[in-house]
């Protein structure tokens, strides 16, 4: 199906709001459903997509709740469409239970959480990093995820595609890990002639037979969409290879589990993306993702300037855990110091796989829900240094 | 590397934030790097607004103002708050009848005085299109933008039917500042 977006989206410079970047990224990478309950700092993602879907024969609906609007996402996607809803902590919390669904039922889809202050209500318009985790274990049991985290306006465009790219080859929820900073920041950037961006598609039966195999398939089964003739079952219990329940035996619940890790397992290499900066003769390496990464790059190049040889691995990937790339800087460098918007989620994750390779320490903001200052970070390293 | 950085603030209901979104979006049809970033409460009117806007040659890392060359303050709590992130050399607008600079400022900080409500008022019979005058007024005084880049970003930015008034609240601004010498109206 065509996206259309070549009617709407003009090619060049762009000055939008991250929020609005990641609407029109949506769009461009087929996205025809939207499925939103109000709350900020994602409502402008709701906003711009009910400006754009009806123009791509797209629906937008707003639901009674988040619960209700993840629902009928995951009924959208069975129903062919390539499908999206965003939302904050508190609706992300909401959202669990039929994540872990989505992910059983291995249901392509797209969650945007841009992330505010909590815990609980919290503050709406202030960024925290808060929700590392609550993308990772969120939903009850065992299961993998991918979860992307944006560092611009740019990204929130970008990676809003790559969501929906990882969602449609892997048959999985994505989850794009943005915050209030990112969301609401406006900025410049280039949309490309949207031929060279690259569009993935789910693959689907080529055609009904009495063996076809729908689910639990480590190189992605073909998704037996709804009302294409495919005969298909789908549950969110235990369940074999085409879909039929078995809640008896252990034997299928080791098979789901295994299956639905390996499917992400095997395939991280193509998965996870990192971005790195003068690691090569770094003695220090300053590890952070998402917003927290603009003040990471800024002290990059600024201490470059006086002499400091600190280097910078940014995590565009945050799960499946990039542990290889992580290891990689930490033997490149010996020393690394973790920055994020919160009391320290990844630098858990960084310790576990980093730490007999390189000191591993831990920079929260001066004060948690703003962006680290440049001169605290400067000061600190000079301190560690 | 040239950075310039601007913050915008007031109270909410006076349109600190479009007035920023409106000046990011000129730079950026300028051809310059925009990052612009706001922060308010959770009102819709009162309260505190705020705008910064960081315009450079090149991309933009850290995306927030550091040191503000620029400040456009259109109430006595955003003066009050933000005056001490501006730099020794910067250039501090404020809103002449909703500002009382009572404290030392340092000594080549120039201070410049707009009525933007006054002239909102009297001009259009509208107190809401003071932040254009302060734009007006900010642009002429520093070039930061063009005004022609200006004028095309209000027509982009504002609700359909209301771009003359603000484009001419705007010109007002920038006359108001272009007819100052040293910083003071002789006429006022």
């Amino acid at each position: 199906m065509s996206s259309g977006a070549n009617k709407i989206i003009e090619p060049g410079t762009h000055f939008l709001m991250g929020n609005e970047a990641c609407a029109l990224g949506a769009v461009v990478a087929g996205c025809k459903f939207f499925a939103f309950y109000p709350i900020t700092p994602a409502n402008e993602i709701a906003e711009y997509m009910s400006v754009l879907l009806p123009k791509v024969k797209g629906i937008y609906i707003q639901m009674e709740d988040e619960i209700s609007s993840i629902a009928s996402v995951i009924g959208a996607s069975w129903a062919g469409r390539k499908a999206m809803t965003a939302t904050s902590g508190p609706g992300f919390t909401l959202m669990q239970e039929n994540i872990g669904y989505a992910v059983a039922t291995e249901t392509p889809c797209v969650i945007v959480d841009v992330q505010r202050c909590g815990p609980s209500t919290g503050t709406p318009p202030l960024p925290m990093q808060g929700d590392v985790y609550q993308a990772k274990y969120g939903s009850h049991s065992e299961y993998p995820i991918i979860a992307l985290a944006p560092s611009s306006v740019k990204e929130m465009f970008t990676l809003t595609i790559e969501s929906f790219n990882l969602a449609e080859k892997y048959r999985t929820p994505v989850i794009l890990l943005s915050d209030a900073l990112v969301g609401h920041l406006m900025e410049t950037f280039e949309i490309p002639d949207l031929s060279q961006i690259e569009i993935v598609e789910r693959k689907k039966p080529d055609k009904e037979t009495s063996d076809a195999k729908y689910f639990l398939d480590e190189d992605v089964a073909p998704m037996p969409v709804f009302g294409c003739g495919y005969k298909a079952h789908v549950t969110g219990s235990t369940h074999d290879e085409k879909g039929l329940r078995n809640v008896e035996d252990p034997v299928y619940v080791d098979k789901v589990v295994r299956a639905l890790h390996r499917k992400i397992e095997k395939h991280k290499e193509n998965i996870v993306k990192v971005e790195t900066k003068f690691l090569d003769d770094a003695e220090i390496a300053l590890l952070t993702y998402g917003s927290v990464a603009r003040t990471a790059i800024h002290v990059v190049n600024q201490a470059r300037k006086t002499g400091i040889k600190v280097g910078i691995i940014r995590l565009i990937t945050l799960w499946p855990f990039p542990d290889v790339q992580v290891q990689s800087a930490a033997r490149k460098t010996g020393r690394i110091v973790v920055m994020e918007n919160n009391l320290g989620q990844v630098v858990n994750k960084v310790s576990e796989v980093a730490a007999k390779y390189a000191d591993v320490k831990f920079l929260p903001p001066r004060i948690i829900g703003s962006l680290h200052e440049p001169e605290y970070v400067i000061n600190f390293l000079k301190e560690v240094y | 590397m040239t950075r310039t950085e601007i913050i915008i603030g007031g109270f909410g209901g006076q349109g600190s934030v479009l007035a920023g979104v409106i000046l990011g979006r000129a730079a950026a049809y300028d051809g310059k790097k925009v990052a612009q970033s706001r922060s308010y409460g959770a009102e819709a009117r009162g309260g505190a607004a705020r705008s910064e806007v960081v315009i450079a040659d090149e991309e933009i890392d850290y995306p927030l103002v550091i040191t503000a060359d620029y400040l456009v303050a259109m109430s006595q709590p955003a003066f009050e708050r933000y005056v001490s992130k501006v730099k020794a050399s910067g250039l501090v607008v404020i809103e002449e009848d909703l500002v009382r600079p009572e404290r030392k400022l340092p000594e080549n900080l120039k201070l410049v005085k707009v009525p933007a409500t006054k002239i909102a008022s009297r001009e259009f019979g509208r107190p809401m299109v003071a932040n254009m005058v302060m734009l007006g007024a900010l642009a002429a005084l520093t070039g930061v933008v063009t005004i022609d880049s200006l004028i095309k970003s209000i027509r982009a930015s504002v609700s359909k039917g209301m771009e003359e008034i603000n484009v001419a609240a705007l010109k007002k601004g920038q006359e108001y500042t272009s007819a100052m010498v040293g910083g003071v109206h002789e006429t006022s």
